[in-house]
């Protein structure tokens, strides 16, 4: 089990999009680091010819019926917003 | 009069028989809530003015043909009402007044007339195992105020203990429903994986949670979940099979049933009281002419890791939707999509749900999702399997609900791993998709705080679940008891 | 050095379901912002999918008639990213267990033929829409959200722009014919991204390859892949690296411009979407799709060639698009000559297309006014000149011929006794170039018959007028 830094906290919280401090991510480290050690117990267990787990339930999937259905309402769409502008949510510029 | 004592069915019977009316019914709940809730503060937010209107109107109303007639209850936070504010205890949700539409499980008791109080406290999107990781405020148990009512659905056992709802729903990932329950003397049923629908549970984990009642007693649980549970064409996971009356089997005979009792499920780290009062509740189910052998789950041990693993996974992508554009929490600090994203993440969510998005990107990222992921998935096969050989020759594996009593608050929030840990009696279930239920077994000797018994079954067997349970509550007083707060 | 240039296309079509693939809301190209959208395509918390059975028979449909073998058990994966577009920052896709695998387009490039190979099509959800403004904000419409996809992934099979352009000619016309998709560039329901890399002739490993975004016709894929080839080469050639890149086509330029490089490859951490079950398809479904695919463009030329007798070239532009070759069964059917309608299609039709860059939908003729006007040339009605004046009128306006020609007055005169009378009248006006036909200038024929068509606006009808000089001239 390899150490975790705290740029390694911080490459997480990019990737999962939180903003975070130095000082927020090194806080984080040790507990990460005791967490991963403690899920490193599974590596005991021999799982070659095991299938994993994905869905409880046999079968499959559901199909529903291709029929239409209007939902919302546009001012019902936008209602939750933090800001919207004729009709569309409204969002700062993309930078690339 | 409270809502203490009553079952459902007691309480339909006098508002046929017009000895109590729906807004007097309304009134108890809200009394109790005035003399308590200071003190439990077990709600997020409260639903008066519409509970009463709502009331006032079923008034004038015959009771009709409602299997729920009026009744006062409460919903965990991250159950979607339409109309009521959800916040699933996060800052991110603070303003979501109003989610656009109902869970199909609320749904299902909005058709059977029930009045909802108002929606519950519970750690953020179900984080947590204290209710302590709530971002707005501390419930406190009804039994001792210095400890917590545990979690993540601690508003949900805390309000139907202090007797300020007569029911609630609650949800279940990984012990969420009846570890509460456990240490707050009450019922707690978390179903078989599929059994009730999960569309408007904000999702924690898609593969592992659970809706379910919290009751003062066995029978009314059996009630509401033979009304909530049922195939939903709005959820691809559920089920598509008949709901069989759980009431109904209440009253069947337990003599010959067969118990496996997990020599893990009571070794290191549960507490002596507990083993005890669980040895003490064995007896008593020998004298109902239950057979019961210790058996071995050894697999049982990983159950925790493979659970935040999976659970943190899931939970990671889950949570992506929360970005600060359609709904939510947007930071006004952005000046670009990119800090929208991040800042508003940042701001909205608390210390448990960043950690556990962190863990899950981390299991899921390409150089880890083999040895992570992939792996527990792999674990959590295991963990079935050795479920199903044990249901070959047992109807039901039974021990504690908790390893302990319900700690007092601030205690355990120290290293995430110990209060991971305390998962492990509950988080089998969950991992193998089984119903399991929790109820009172007792009460410890100084402080009397209640202790749980939980009975897990194979799937879909929640009859025979049931069915012990009540055989259990009806022979013992335990569920009488109840805590000595204001009100009584 | 001489390169080989390796090319790989990226199609996403469009389902044309009448709801969404995962949620019930409508599925409509060009409503009002935001009011196609339900709780479940605006990702609200506790919102779950439900598969849409018919998307899954459009892709098959899709997948069969561009021979790929259907995968009997298929699995949905989450494939995560952060974008305003993407409501859940993840989309419901596959990743292992695509729908179908193994197919191929058979495509002709300067009387070459060759097979492409389709490596994978699979089942996913459309985004959002994203709109940037001057004033350097972004608005979003959830509509699109949630619209049937399949995206078609080709093997690198492809060696120049030029195939590369017929694949997608050929891809499009055969999904057309499916029925499934509109597969309008111009509408977005037919995308495509292009990569493109270069090694040495003879050497198997690939070159590094780059990306290109932003292909919005067949024209600028061709275009862009163009442009990408000769960069590639330069650098090559000058002792130069590729880079792993997305570039961007610039339409106005013609080039790619640099839009990111790519570190690693992007980890969209895919994991099996909890929330749908698998998907197992059983050999009954599959037969049933396949009973339901109609004639494709290639059976469809055969037929043309051996049952309708067409030339080899004529049934080949029929067939190149679905719509062509539909309107030329309803014209045919509708009693029209086959060798009219398919001049005519392949004539001032497709040349008016061209001219005014327009698909044969959008313009205003129809199978019953065609059908219509190549039976009043027929009959006699009208002149083959005076029907260029009818198609002028019909391709702009449609609506029916027989009424315009009457409403315009532009009938042939066939009647004996009045052409006769005007004949009459120009022969007296021209005694010259009676004299002069007499005289065996037979030129002055054609001038007197100008004469007449001119004296009746050109309705009267030529071989009669012929006749008919001819006559009176002999009389005099
Ligand atoms: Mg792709
Ligand atoms: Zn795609």
């Amino acid at each position: 089990m390899a150490k975790i830094t705290k740029d390694d906290v911080k490459r997480l919280a990019d990737v999962s999009q939180i903003a975070m401090t130095d000082d927020e991510a090194e806080d984080y480290v040790a507990e990460m680091q005791s967490i991963f050690e403690f899920a490193a117990m599974l590596q005991e267990l021999n799982t070659e010819d095991v299938e994993p787990t994905i869905h409880i339930l046999p079968g499959t999937t559901m199909l529903r019926s291709d029929e239409p259905k209007h939902s919302l309402t546009q001012e019902e769409a936008l209602k939750n917003a933090p800001e919207a502008k004729d009709g569309y949510f409204k969002v700062p510029s993309i930078l690339d | 009069m409270s809502l203490f004592g009553y079952t459902i069915k007691e309480l339909e019977n006098k508002l046929h028989k017009k000895e109590i009316s729906p807004s007097e019914l309304v009134d108890l709940s809200f009394q109790q809530i005035h003399d308590v809730e200071d003190d439990v503060k077990a709600f997020i937010t409260l639903n008066e003015e519409q509970a009463r209107k709502q009331a006032k109107k079923l008034d004038d109303e015959p009771v009709n043909k409602a299997k729920l007639f009026a009744l006062p209850i409460g919903i965990k936070d991250n159950i979607v009402t339409k109309g009521l504010r959800t916040t699933g205890a996060s800052q991110f949700l603070n303003n979501f007044d109003d989610p656009l539409y109902d869970a199909t499980a609320v749904e299902r008791l909005k058709d059977e007339q029930v009045i909802t109080i108002g929606k519950l406290n519970m750690d953020e999107f179900g984080m947590g195992s204290t209710t302590e990781n709530s971002s707005y405020h501390v419930t406190r148990n009804p039994w001792n105020l210095n400890h917590v009512p545990g979690g993540s659905s601690g508003g949900s056992a805390a309000a139907v203990a202090a007797g300020e709802v007569l029911f609630s729903l609650g949800t279940d990932t990984g012990g969420s429903i009846r570890q509460p329950a456990s240490f707050n003397g009450i019922v707690g049923m978390k179903p078989t994986y599929g059994l009730v629908s999960r569309y408007g549970l904000i999702t924690f984990a898609s593969s592992l949670d659970t809706i379910g009642p919290l009751t003062q007693m066995v029978e009314d649980n059996a009630r509401i979940l033979e009304i909530i549970a049922g195939h939903d064409p709005s959820d691809s996971t559920s089920a598509k099979r008949e709901v069989t009356s759980y009431t109904d089997a209440l009253t069947k005979d337990v003599k010959g049933l067969k118990v496996a009792v997990p020599e893990e499920y009571l070794g290191e780290g549960v507490d002596p009281e507990v083993k005890e009062s669980v040895m003490n509740a064995l007896q008593m189910l020998e004298l109902l002419g239950v057979k019961w052998d210790k058996i071995s789950m050894p697999h049982s041990k990983y159950a925790a890791a493979t659970y935040y693993i999976l659970s943190s996974a899931e939970a990671s992508t889950a949570l992506a939707r929360f970005d600060g554009i359609r709904f939510g929490k947007r930071s006004n600090q952005a000046k670009n999509v990119d800090e929208l994203f991040k800042q508003s993440r940042a701001e909205g969510f608390g210390d448990e749900v960043k950690r556990r998005i962190l863990l899950g990107t981390f299991a899921l990222s390409a150089n880890n999702v083999e040895d992570y992921y992939k792996k527990a998935q792999k674990v959590r096969t295991l963990i079935r399997q050795e479920f199903q050989t044990v249901f070959e020759t047992y109807d039901l594996v039974i021990g504690p609900s908790t390893p302990t009593p319900a700690p007092k608050i601030g205690e355990k929030t120290v290293d995430p791993v110990t209060v991971y840990a305390n998962d492990l009696l509950t988080v089998p279930a969950n991992l193998a998709g089984l119903p399991s239920l929790s109820l009172p077994c007792g009460f410890t000797e100084e402080e009397g705080l209640p202790l749980g018994l939980q009975m897990i079954g194979n799937h879909f067997a929640e009859q025979t679940i049931y069915r012990l349970a009540y055989a259990y509550e009806q022979a013992t007083n335990h569920h009488k008891k109840r805590p000595a707060l204001g009100g009584e | 050095m001489n390169f080989e240039t390796v090319i790989g296309l990226e199609v996403h079509v469009e389902l044309k379901t009448n709801s969404k693939i995962f949620s019930s809301s409508p599925n409509i190209f060009g409503a009002e912002p935001n009011s196609l959208v339900s709780p479940v395509d605006l990702g609200y918390p506790g919102t779950l999918p439900v598969l849409n059975e018919e998307a899954v028979n459009f892709a098959m449909k899709a997948a069969m008639a561009l021979n790929c073998d259907i995968n009997s058990h298929t699995f949905f994966d989450r494939k995560n990213y952060y974008y305003p577009d993407n409501p859940k920052a993840y989309q419901i896709s596959q990743d292992e267990y695509p729908l179908a695998e193994n197919g191929w387009i058979d495509i002709e490039v300067d009387g070459k033929k060759k097979r492409i190979g389709i490596t994978r099509i699979h089942l996913e959800e459309d985004a959002g829409k994203l709109q940037h403004t001057e004033e350097g904000y972004s608005l979003v419409d959830y509509n699109r959200q949630g619209v049937p996809l399949i995206e078609i992934v080709s093997e690198p099979d492809i060696r120049t722009p030029d195939e590369a352009y017929a694949y997608l000619d050929k891809l499009k016309n055969i999904v057309q014919y499916t029925g499934v998709s509109d597969c309008r560039m111009e509408e977005g329901s037919l995308r495509c991204d292009a990569n493109l890399s270069l090694r040495p002739v003879g050497q198997e490993a690939f070159g590094t390859k780059t990306e290109l975004k932003n292909l919005n016709s067949f024209a600028f894929v061709r275009s862009g892949l163009e442009y990408e080839q000769k960069r590639q080469e330069k650098i090559l050639l000058s002792g130069g690296e590729i880079l792993q890149e997305t570039r961007r086509y610039d339409e106005r330029t013609k080039e790619t411009i640099l839009m990111r490089v790519k570190d690693d490859a992007e980890d969209y951490r895919f994991l099996p979407e909890p929330d749908l079950l698998p998907l197992h398809i059983d050999e009954a479904w599959k037969e049933r799709i396949r009973q339901e695919i109609p004639e494709l463009p290639d059976a469809r030329k055969k037929r043309y060639i051996e049952e309708v007798g067409l030339p080899e070239y004529d049934a080949e532009v029929l067939t190149s698009s679905k719509e062509m070759s539909d309107f030329f069964e309803e014209t045919i059917q509708l009693g029209a000559d086959m060798k009219q309608a398919s001049n005519w299609l392949m004539g001032d039709i497709s040349g008016y297309m061209n001219k005014h860059l327009k698909e044969l939908h959008e313009l205003a003729i129809t199978p019953e006014g065609l059908a219509k006007m190549i039976k009043l040339i027929d009959d006699g009605t009208i002149s083959s000149k005076i029907a260029k004046r009818v198609f002028a009128h019909l391709v702009e306006n449609g609506g029916d011929p027989e009424e315009f020609v009457k409403r315009e007055g532009l009938a042939q005169i066939s009647d004996e006794g009045q052409l006769r009378e005007i004949v009459l009248e120009v022969l007296a006006e021209n005694e010259q170039s009676v004299t002069d036909y007499q005289e065996g200038k037979g030129r002055a024929l054609g001038y007197l018959v100008g004469q007449v068509m001119k004296a009746t606006k050109g309705q009267a009808n030529p071989p009669m007028v012929n006749k008919i000089l001819k006559e009176e001239i002999d009389k005099q």
